[in-house]
């Protein structure tokens, strides 16, 4: 898993760029599942599949990450950029941030600025060392994407790194799709694109499939830390069971489901109520006539940070309880 | 062809009440030997068979304005209004604009500045207090012409303005259903289908059923886009620049432009030495955001004509710039048929 | 009518979790319709055939939709002493929450009341303070390993607050918002037993609504309407809101203009309420509403909608006050509508 995780956050893959990180994820499952392919707006589609007697199942953990998208070039070779999905002024202050062909810059604020707390994006700027426009231009155009530079680390059982939002959720299920044998159900893994951007990749992809039940893989927020917004999930107490969050109000059986198969197993489970946020599920379950659908959340610290931190035991239990849902019977 | 856009932009078109555009749409459409049809959200849809058919690319436009709709009328006659579609409130306080079917002339008015407080001349009226005034002299009178749910637009003529541009209402997006009309005189291999959507300016919505029905295999959006190359604001909040061609979105707030397409667009424009820019924002959203998502996902691009002063009484394009998108948009589709 | 309204607003039916509402309402459907239906989202579909099924080649299909979800509270988590902390399901003014009753449901229904610190240890300018939603608590009057045994996160929390009579034909009580209109579709059913009609008539009561209208946007997709006409309910005069913004409480219903509604359909409508002496009012949505019309217009291929709302006073509050005779008025308006949708009904809906 360490491994793995590793791999999978130092990629390159903003929303719309996500090609580094499907193929990194192809290679690792390709000999794993009976079909496979890429659609049209880029989402990896694997198939297991069953031995006809079950459902459809769509599982989908998001590929893309946030980033910063280069809007304008300045005649000292400073870029300007926007955010790409929700990016805090705060979280990319001085933080070193990285291109696709490697180029690497600082960002930093119009000190002129009174207060600090009044910090915008259009404030705010790339400096990549170039001393002119024209010098900036050949490293960087206009239209790329920088991401944070931030290599994982870990200590004993904590992992912390750029991307856990949701490569966290693409190692589990990786490790799922080698995990699960003798499903009766057909299985679809989806590695989606665009989710940062609002669910776009997951949309598209449950109109296609058009599965009978969806389970998404992405992270949650964390509610033990000093002084932190109220949160009942703690970085790991286990998988986080979803109940509801913006996207969507998890669908009653799917939830119990997900309860029932963890306490038979004894596998470590919280239960979450997100207040803001959504996750792929929310388009999913509303593709054509509705489909059931539910999340199993990673609980993670300090999400859209560039050093987001995730608890091994719960990406193994995380494995443990989507292979066993996956293994039996969907009513 | 400035014909064309001063009817366009002249007719009145406010989200939920196309009609007057729908009709124009529909007659220049037939007229370029299209068929033509109008579907149940009332998005005109021109098709225009290929040679060879098979693949289907469908372009979009949209046919509606920002503007008003009427919600009561008081007892001395005053209608009281809200606004369709994003406006700023500050724009509106002494302009004309047009009610009805008929296009009854009324006026947004204001209490003169010499029965104003010191205080209140540097203070914003707030939209919720604004009113049309049409002359009548009371609720009755203003009955026999006005009801609540009637649309009011901009009263804005069409003319030349300035060194080669043109100053009109509404060019966000009659720019695009001129340029639409423009491209469906010609023959491709491949099916054309141009789409003159409704609802646009209030959630992209006559662009969502379009894109249900009529199931593209991808699709290029024309726009007229924000352009703030004016005083005061920094150069890297400019979006775009007049003049400088049209405007290749690589993203914006409802879609990320399909990487091949960007690509091919942005070659056009460099084989065919036509000018282009590529939109430095990523601000705004229009019609891509629904047409990409539909069903499983469709392969789309936006091209915009840079416009002054959208969303108000008087936007400015340079005619450059339209020319220009109507010819790189001519040569890109040339380009898909032998791709 | 009002039996099963006063029934009905005290089945818990939060946004989610409308099995049970679902199971109360088909039982209600039933014997006015000829098929019913619930979804796996339990979206309930009460099926007319029409009085003249021969001439199906060139009739309507008519979907009505009604949500029968209500606004609630959620657990969040539970405090050390017990108390319950909360998160809210759709829009509740959370000025409203201090000292409310309240159910949770847990592995049992508990009794709870939201804590309120009493006047007399507050400081001198608390009382003009909003206290957050976030910060507020229910009492169960457990202590916290019972609470524990019995609550979980995630479990429910609904308003206890039954219908009241009041003056007239007036009514209060929660959840009317939408309900009062699911009830307005059995009175449709019956009005439409007593008419000759040709259409095929959907009722479904939807789920999901207070949280972005989802319920409408599957049941939609699933029905595949002509005609979709979304019942909601709008504000009501009141003393401290704008004339312009609300409706009276006893001139009939309202019927909203705006994009969201198709403009041809909306006249017809208004001109059959004209021909059958039935008082209307007229609301104006500049933008897609936050009724079901809102996803019922863009499904699929487009499906022209109308919308028909009650006034309602207090809405998303344990008091919302609504006058009956709207249901009655509003139901028998539908019915003629859809008896009067005959050949050519597809040209009312062009352009």
């Amino acid at each position: 898993m360490k491994t793995l995780l590793a791999h999978l956050t130092g990629l390159y893959g903003p929303s719309g760029k996500e090609e580094a990180v499907r193929q990194a994820i192809q290679q690792e499952i390709k000999d794993y599942v009976d079909e496979i392919h890429e659609d049209v707006m880029g989402n990896l589609i694997a198939v297991k599949k069953g031995n006809g007697s079950g459902r459809k199942v769509m599982l989908a953990a998001h590929m893309d990450q946030i980033g910063l998208i280069v809007t304008n070039i300045d005649e000292n070779g400073f870029l300007r950029f926007s955010n790409i999905g929700g990016v805090s002024p705060f979280n990319v202050l001085h933080r070193r941030v990285v291109f696709q062909n490697g180029v690497t810059g600082a960002v930093s604020y119009e000190t002129e600025l009174e207060e600090i707390k009044n910090l915008k994006l259009n404030k705010m700027y790339i400096d990549i060392g170039a001393a002119s426009r024209e010098e900036a231009k050949k490293l960087v155009q206009i239209g790329d994407i920088a991401v944070y530079h931030a290599p994982m680390a870990d200590r004993e059982n904590r992992f912390f790194g750029c991307a856990m939002d949701d490569r966290a959720g693409c190692a589990v299920l990786v490790e799922t799709i080698k995990a699960v044998k003798n499903s009766p159900n057909e299985l679809f893994f989806v590695f989606t694109v665009q989710e940062e951007v609002g669910l776009r990749g997951a949309r598209t992809s449950a109109y296609s499939i058009n599965p009978d039940i969806g389970i998404s893989l992405d992270v949650t927020i964390t509610g033990d830390t000093p002084k932190s917004r109220p949160m009942a999930i703690n970085l790991g107490d286990g998988p986080a069971v979803k109940v509801k969050d913006s996207s969507l109000i998890c669908h009653p059986m799917v939830k119990n489901l997900m309860i029932q198969r963890a306490e038979e197993a004894g596998i470590p489970y919280q239960l979450e109520v997100l207040e803001a946020g959504g996750t792929d599920s929310g388009a999913i379950h509303l593709s054509r006539e509705g489909v059931p659908s539910g999340v199993i959340s990673i609980p993670c610290r300090y999400v859209h940070s560039a050093h987001e931190m995730v608890d091994k035991n719960d990406l193994e239990n995380a494995v443990k309880l989507l292979t066993r849902i996956l293994e039996n019977e969907i009513a | 062809m400035a014909e064309l856009l001063k009817r366009l932009t002249e007719a009145r078109g406010v989200t939920g009440n196309e009609d007057e555009v729908r009709g124009i749409i529909l007659e220049l459409a037939a007229q370029s030997g299209a068929e033509v049809s109008v579907d149940r959200m009332g998005n005109v849809i021109a098709r225009r068979p290929g040679r060879t058919g098979g693949k289907k690319i469908m372009l979009a436009a949209h046919m509606d304005e920002v503007g008003f709709i009427i919600s009561s009328i008081s007892e001395n006659g005053m209608l009281k209004f809200k606004p369709v579609g994003g406006i700023d409130q500050r724009i509106l306080l002494s302009k004309r604009v047009r009610i009805g079917k008929d296009g009854i002339p009324g006026v947004i008015g204001v209490k003169a500045i010499h029965l104003q407080e010191p205080s209140e001349r540097n203070t914003v009226i707030k939209q919720k207090q604004m009113y049309i005034d049409i002359g009548a002299h009371s609720r009755e009178e203003a009955q026999k012409v006005v009801e609540a749910g009637d649309y009011a637009s901009f009263d804005s003529s069409f003319t030349p303005f300035g060194d080669n541009k043109v100053k009109a209402k509404a060019l966000d997006d009659r720019a695009g259903c001129a340029i639409l009309l423009e491209l469906l005189k010609e023959t491709y291999d491949f099916d054309l289908i141009a789409c003159f959507t409704v609802q646009e300016e209030i959630g992209l919505r006559g662009a969502e059923v379009a894109a249900w029905h009529v199931e593209p295999d991808m699709a290029v959006v024309v726009e007229g886009t924000t352009c703030a190359d004016i005083p005061d604001v920094p150069e890297h909040m400019y979006t775009t620049r007049m003049g400088m061609g049209p405007a290749i979105s690589f993203m914006d707030h409802s879609s990320i432009a399909d990487p091949k397409l960007f690509q091919q667009m942005v070659e056009t424009a460099e084989n065919h030495s036509i000018p282009y820019q590529i939109k430095e924002a990523i601000a705004g959203g229009n019609d891509a955001g629904s047409i990409q998502k539909s069903r499983g996902g469709v392969r789309t691009i936006v091209v915009s004509v840079p416009c002054r002063y959208i969303h108000s009484s008087s936007s400015v394009m340079d005619l450059n710039d339209y020319y220009n998108t109507i010819a790189l948009v001519k040569e890109f589709l040339k380009g898909c048929e032998t791709r | 009518m009002k039996e099963f309204l006063s029934e009905l607003i005290e089945i818990p039916g939060v946004s989610g979790y409308e099995e049970q509402a679902a199971r109360r309402i088909a039982r209600e459907f039933s014997p006015y319709c000829d098929e019913v239906q619930t979804d796996s989202f339990f979206n309930v579909y009460g099926i007319k055939r029409g009085t003249a099924a021969q001439q199906a080649s060139d009739r309507p299909k008519v979907m009505l939709a009604a949500h029968m979800d209500e606004i609630a509270l959620m657990v969040r988590d539970i405090d050390d002493k017990g108390f319950i902390r909360f998160t809210n399901i759709g829009g509740v003014d959370q000025r409203i929450l201090l000292a409310q009753e309240v159910t949770v449901h847990g592995r049992e229904n508990l009794h709870g009341i939201i804590a309120t610190v009493p006047p007399h240890l507050q400081a001198a300018e608390d009382s003009s303070k909003v206290v957050k939603m976030k910060d507020m608590s229910i009492d169960v009057g457990l202590p916290v390993k019972k609470v524990k045994e019995r609550v979980r996160v995630g479990d429910l929390i609904t308003f206890c607050s039954p219908l009241v009579t009041m003056q007239g034909s007036m009514v209060n009580g929660k959840s009317i918002d939408d309900r009062a209109s699911v009830v307005m579709l059995t009175e449709v059913m019956k009005e439409l037993d007593r008419l000759q009609y040709q259409a095929e008539v959907y009722c479904v009561a939807t789920v999901q609504e207070e949280v972005g209208t989802r319920g409408a946007v599957i049941s939609t997709y699933r029905t595949r309407p002509d005609i979709g006409i979304a019942i909601d309910v709008t504000h009501g005069e009141t003393p401290d809101a704008a004339k312009e913004d609300t409706h009276a409480m006893d001139k009939g219903v309202v019927v909203c203009k705006g994009p969201n509604m198709h403009p041809g359909l909306t006249e017809k409508f208004l001109e059959v309420g004209k021909e059958y002496g039935l008082e209307c009012q007229i609301g104006i949505a500049p933008r897609p509403t936050g009724t079901d019309a809102r996803s019922i217009q863009i499904s699929r291929s487009g499906v022209p909608t109308i919308l028909l709302e009650l006034p309602l006073r207090y809405m998303h509050t344990t008091v919302e006050t609504l006058n009956l005779n709207h249901i009655k008025a509003g139901a028998r308006h539908i019915a003629l509508f859809i008896a009067s949708l005959k050949e050519g009904w597809q040209e009312w809906l062009s352009y």
